[in-house]
């Protein structure tokens, strides 16, 4: 047993039979989360538990082949299956103008494929039937005669001349290219590498992965028969984006559709994405007038959602003899699959990898991308990676241990000697980017002295001379999160700003209602804790409304740990909004002048006289009541405001992990795992904890375990959880956390977001310490995901680049 | 087909497809929806229940296999309003976030407890190999685990105390 788990024991020996929420505060700090209650007995309830009057089942018939034309599609036979309601194929759908949808980037994806399939497990036609087991019969009757064509696989042969085009449906495409991206000044850094001391190179590649949560993708779609109005529960981080797209799309009128998002199992990005199993759903309500439900199964989840990654990047860096890196730059080649479905805003086609220049005060810095077609499912951005920010942190943590490496330093050291100063603070980076705020060399010792970094290096040594291999490896990060603002990121023209309204009942009690959307990160407790921090009414009296987009107000939804910066600056501006006007009744209630009465949280009091106050509650009374209002005043007391980020927050951390490599087996046993995180100001530090153990698991996943691959033929080899392998609670240590604090400066509470910090930073941190476990072989990296299989062949020289 | 069981308690019967998987009995005709679904494969565990008060994953158990034996699904670990300690521990521990594979880990979380009511970190480690959390990363719900031993023992020896003392009707 480890240490934490020990002391957790212990505290938990003296809290026994009764629920640590004793010392709830009314506001910030450790309480136990609203949603539990319910989730503990079962009664969540999930899109696959909502069940309608008259309800159909949906499946999808999808694609043998990752490249062929649709010669025919015959399906009378499984329209003649007796529990069957419709078939319907994408010449169906063409009919009616709805085969293709516009993606989240301004590209195309077929609903149902027309002409050709361009991805094995591409959507090709669907069944409506009385029951699931009837729908999945029935796919089994539809006759496809296909004409294969040649694949493209090879991210690195895409842009051959011989290449077969994939996207013959867009006018004058000839060849897969995707798009070009760069940022930074080419010349500046060209002119550091010319002269610099040292210069390392090493090709590092993210592969495919996917955040496959425990639920997979589904909606029940109800379209009523006289209204018109389509109802949609569906899995969906973002509600009112999708609406919107919905709208524009279908040209079905905006206020006829609402989104509900209910309980969500888990999303990572993975639910951010309109998936064309939702627009069948929707067509299908539409032409039999039922509600019909569609739930993918895990395969489909795998093999044609939004996976991640996909990045072959050649990074190089510069530095002096004595380890001062003065610039880096790469070279990269990212793999979009079929459709460019990335979701990330408008103007940043390679989401915000520009950060890839990390936690360093450099001189130059240079990126460019290309980014290509390939027959393979559509994504790319998604699996909690701050919009491609998991990249970027893996390139240049990677690229720092490299450059340790060639030094012969201390990895902990070099990166002390780099960091960018707490001076520097508002930091640009040479590739534009401004950092609030930070503090790193504090966090970075706090990792050290908590692992005990000094003996770990003494250990290793003495290993070492016993022919045991055991690595140490390091990450620091710095992410970049809460999008907007909207001047300069939307998704399909909608800005990154978010709505929040809230409402004081007469009785002092409180609905907030929000435009983001849970899928786990607890948003009923923490968004209550804000509203409770700002205004004073306990968490337990303030309801939290999401996911509903009739009963919500706009905005972009819950990714990119953007719901606390962004959202939760909402919460608490008009929270003090609520609190203005409160104060304005406190004054004629207390028959003094506002600037007399001083705000003590729940009460506004008479400067210099406490026995004069009056609580939150009173003042909601009186603000409904038939009393006197100060003069002007409309009665209630609510208000709602659209918060537009000014910047993004840049929330880091330092993270150290320890690992045993077995010389005979190659099997990684991660042994310990400290993370040392800065979110700004904590919210609810027990949920805080929680985001970052859940994105440490990813990274010991991605890291060692999962990789979507394919075959030459395109078949996706990772189409089950037998073969897309998960950690599960044997291949994790026990995590342990610490934090510093620094608030961000333009949040209206300093908070930063933590979603996504640990699923960024952990994976450098692994494959640092297996390479560095790997030391005595004369390794200097290795590529994810560091199966036993890869590190035998990485220890016999024999490394092979996963794609 | 017929099949008949014991639900969390409750007898029933039902006429069904012979091929209708357990979970699907469940949750579609039954109408128990907190047992999940998450992979086909029986490796993820969302749909784990207790059958005869072992562990089973639902999603690859025929509904006839279970006819004839007695089926505890999460909304049969509270009793006459009164929560299982292994529901208050994943409370109290943060043993949760989406809530989607919780049910399953409470089942198998129960199900240890009862043949081992002190297990050691690695022994609740090893009970929950069988299913996958994506959110917690897995440190949470072995303390919630533990969490509920150690509050399993303090009643047991609360009991045993107020027995010997012959208060025990009024616990």
């Amino acid at each position: 047993m480890t240490t934490s788990e020990e002391s957790t024991k212990s505290d938990a020996a003296t809290k026994h039979g009764q629920i640590d929420n004793d010392q709830k505060p009314v506001g910030f700090g450790r309480m136990l989360r609203k949603e539990d209650p319910r989730l503990i007995r079962g009664l969540g309830t999930f899109v696959d538990d909502v069940d309608l009057p008259g309800m159909l089942h949906l499946a999808i018939l999808r694609s043998p082949y990752a490249h062929a034309e649709i010669v025919s599609i015959d399906v009378s036979a499984a329209q003649a299956h007796p529990k069957v309601k419709a078939v319907i194929t994408g010449a169906d759908l063409a009919e009616q103008g709805l085969a293709w949808m516009p993606t989240l980037s301004n590209d195309v994806q077929a609903v149902l494929a027309t002409d050709k399939v361009r991805f094995a497990y591409q959507e090709v036609a669907f069944v409506v039937a009385e029951d699931r087991y009837s729908a999945r019969d029935a796919l089994e009757l539809i006759e496809v005669d296909y004409k294969p064509l040649p694949v493209v696989i090879d991210v690195r042969k895409a842009l051959d001349a011989d290449a077969e085009v994939i996207r013959t449906d867009l006018e004058v495409k000839t060849d897969n290219h995707c798009f070009d991206w760069e940022t930074g000044d080419r010349e500046a850094t060209e002119a550091v590498f010319a002269d610099a001391e040292v210069v390392v190179s090493e090709e590092v590649i993210y592969p495919r992965v996917h955040p496959a949560p425990m639920e997979t993708c589904g909606a029940v779609a109800d379209v009523e028969r006289v209204s018109g109005k389509l109802t949609l529960w569906c899995t969906t981080q973002a509600p009112h984006a999708h609406r919107t797209v919905y709208a524009l799309v279908a040209g079905l009128p905006e206020h006829k559709i609402r989104i509900i998002a209910p309980d969500i199992g888990g999303g990572f990005g993975n639910k951010v994405p309109i998936y064309p199993g939702y627009v069948c759903a929707i067509v299908a309500s539409l032409v039999i007038g039922k509600p019909v439900k569609w739930m993918e199964d895990r395969t489909e989840n795998l093999v044609s959602t939004g996976f991640a990654r996909d990045y072959v990047m050649k990074g190089e860096i510069a530095a002096t003899k004595d380890g001062k890196i003065r610039a880096i730059r790469t070279s990269v080649l990212a793999d979009h699959g079929a459709f460019n479905g990335v979701a990330a805003p408008t103007k940043y086609p390679a989401g915000f990898f520009g950060v890839f220049t990390g936690s360093y005060d450099l001189e130059a810095a240079y990126a460019d991308m290309t980014a290509v077609f390939t027959n393979k499912a559509p994504g790319g951005v998604a699996y909690a990676c701050s919009f491609r920010i998991t990249e970027a942190v893996y390139l240049v943590e990677r690229m720092v241990d490299i450059l340790a490496y060639e030094l012969d330093m201390d990895p902990a050291e070099l990166r002390l000697k780099n960091f960018i100063q707490p001076d520097q603070f508002p930091y640009e980076t040479k590739t534009g980017w401004v950092y609030d705020s930070g503090d790193y060399e504090p966090a970075m010792r706090k990792a050290m002295e908590m692992i005990g970094y000094d003996e770990l290096r003494k250990e290793q040594a003495d290993k070492r001379e016993r022919g045991e291999l055991m690595g140490i490896g390091i990450s620091f990060f710095t992410e970049a999160v809460g999008a907007g603002p909207r001047k300069d990121m939307d998704i399909l023209g909608l800005g990154m700003a978010d709505g929040c309204e809230l409402r004081i009942h007469p009785t002092g009690k409180a609905v907030v209602r929000l435009s983001v959307k849970t899928q786990g990160q607890g948003h009923e407790t923490t968004f209550a804790q804000i509203v409770a921090e700002e205004i004073g009414v306990p968490v337990e009296d303030i309801d939290v409304v999401q996911g509903d987009t009739d009963n919500t107000p706009f905005g972009l939804g819950t990714y990119g740990s953007r719901s606390t910066p962004v959202s939760g600056a909402a919460a608490a501006l008009v929270a003090r909004k609520v609190r203005d006007k409160a104060q304005i009744i406190a004054s004629g209630m207390l028959e003094v002048s506002v600037a007399d009465l001083e705000w003590q949280k729940g009460s506004f009091q008479v400067k210099g006289d406490p026995t004069k106050s009056v609580t939150i509650q009173d003042i909601a009374m009186r603000a409904h009541g038939a009393g006197d209002l100060p003069e002007g005043l409309e009665g209630g007391l609510e208000a709602q405001i659209c918060y537009n980020p000014e910047n993004l927050t840049y929330p880091f951390g330092a993270y150290i992990c320890v690992v045993d490599v077995d010389p005979q087996t190659a099997e990684v046993k991660v042994r310990r795992f400290v993370a040392v995180d800065d979110c700004g100001t904590q919210i609810n530090p027990m949920i805080i904890e929680g985001q970052v153990h859940g994105g440490l698991a990813d990274g010991v996943g991605m890291a060692l375990m999962e990789m979507i691959a394919f075959d030459e033929l395109g078949n996706c080899l990772a189409g089950s959880l037998m073969d897309y392998l998960i950690p599960t609670a044997m291949e994790v240590p026990d995590w342990e956390t610490g934090h510093t604090v620094t608030p961000s400066p333009h949040h209206p509470i300093g908070a930063k977001g933590i979603g996504e910090s640990a699923t960024v930073g952990s994976p450098p941190a692994i494959v640092n310490a297996v390479v560095d476990a790997l030391r005595p072989f004369g390794i200097r990296h290795a590529d994810m995901p560091l199966t036993p299989s890869r590190v035998w062949e990485t220890m016999q020289g024999n490394h092979q680049a996963p794609i | 087909m017929q099949v008949s069981m014991e639900i969390n308690g409750e007898q029933r019967s039902d006429e069904i497809e012979p091929r209708m998987l357990l979970v699907h009995y469940l949750r579609d005709v039954v109408r128990l929806t907190g047992t999940h679904w998450g992979c086909d494969t029986s490796n993820c565990g969302t749909c784990v229940v207790l059958i005869d008060g072992e562990p089973v994953k639902s999603c690859t158990t025929l509904a006839a296999m279970a006819s004839g034996h007695r089926v505890t699904t999460v909304e049969g670990l509270e009793v006459d309003g009164v929560l299982d300690p292994v529901q208050e521990g994943f409370m109290a521990c943060h043993g949760l976030q989406c809530g989607f594979c919780t049910p399953g880990m409470m089942l198998t979380a129960r199900a240890l407890l009862n043949e081992n009511a002190d297990p050691s970190a690695e022994e609740i480690r090893e009970a929950i190999s069988g299913q996958i959390c994506r959110c917690t990363g897995y440190s949470t719900i072995v303390r919630s685990i533990q969490w509920t031993a150690m509050a399993e023992d303090e009643a047991r020896e609360q009991s045993v105390y107020l027995a010997a003392s012959g208060t025990g009707s009024q616990a």
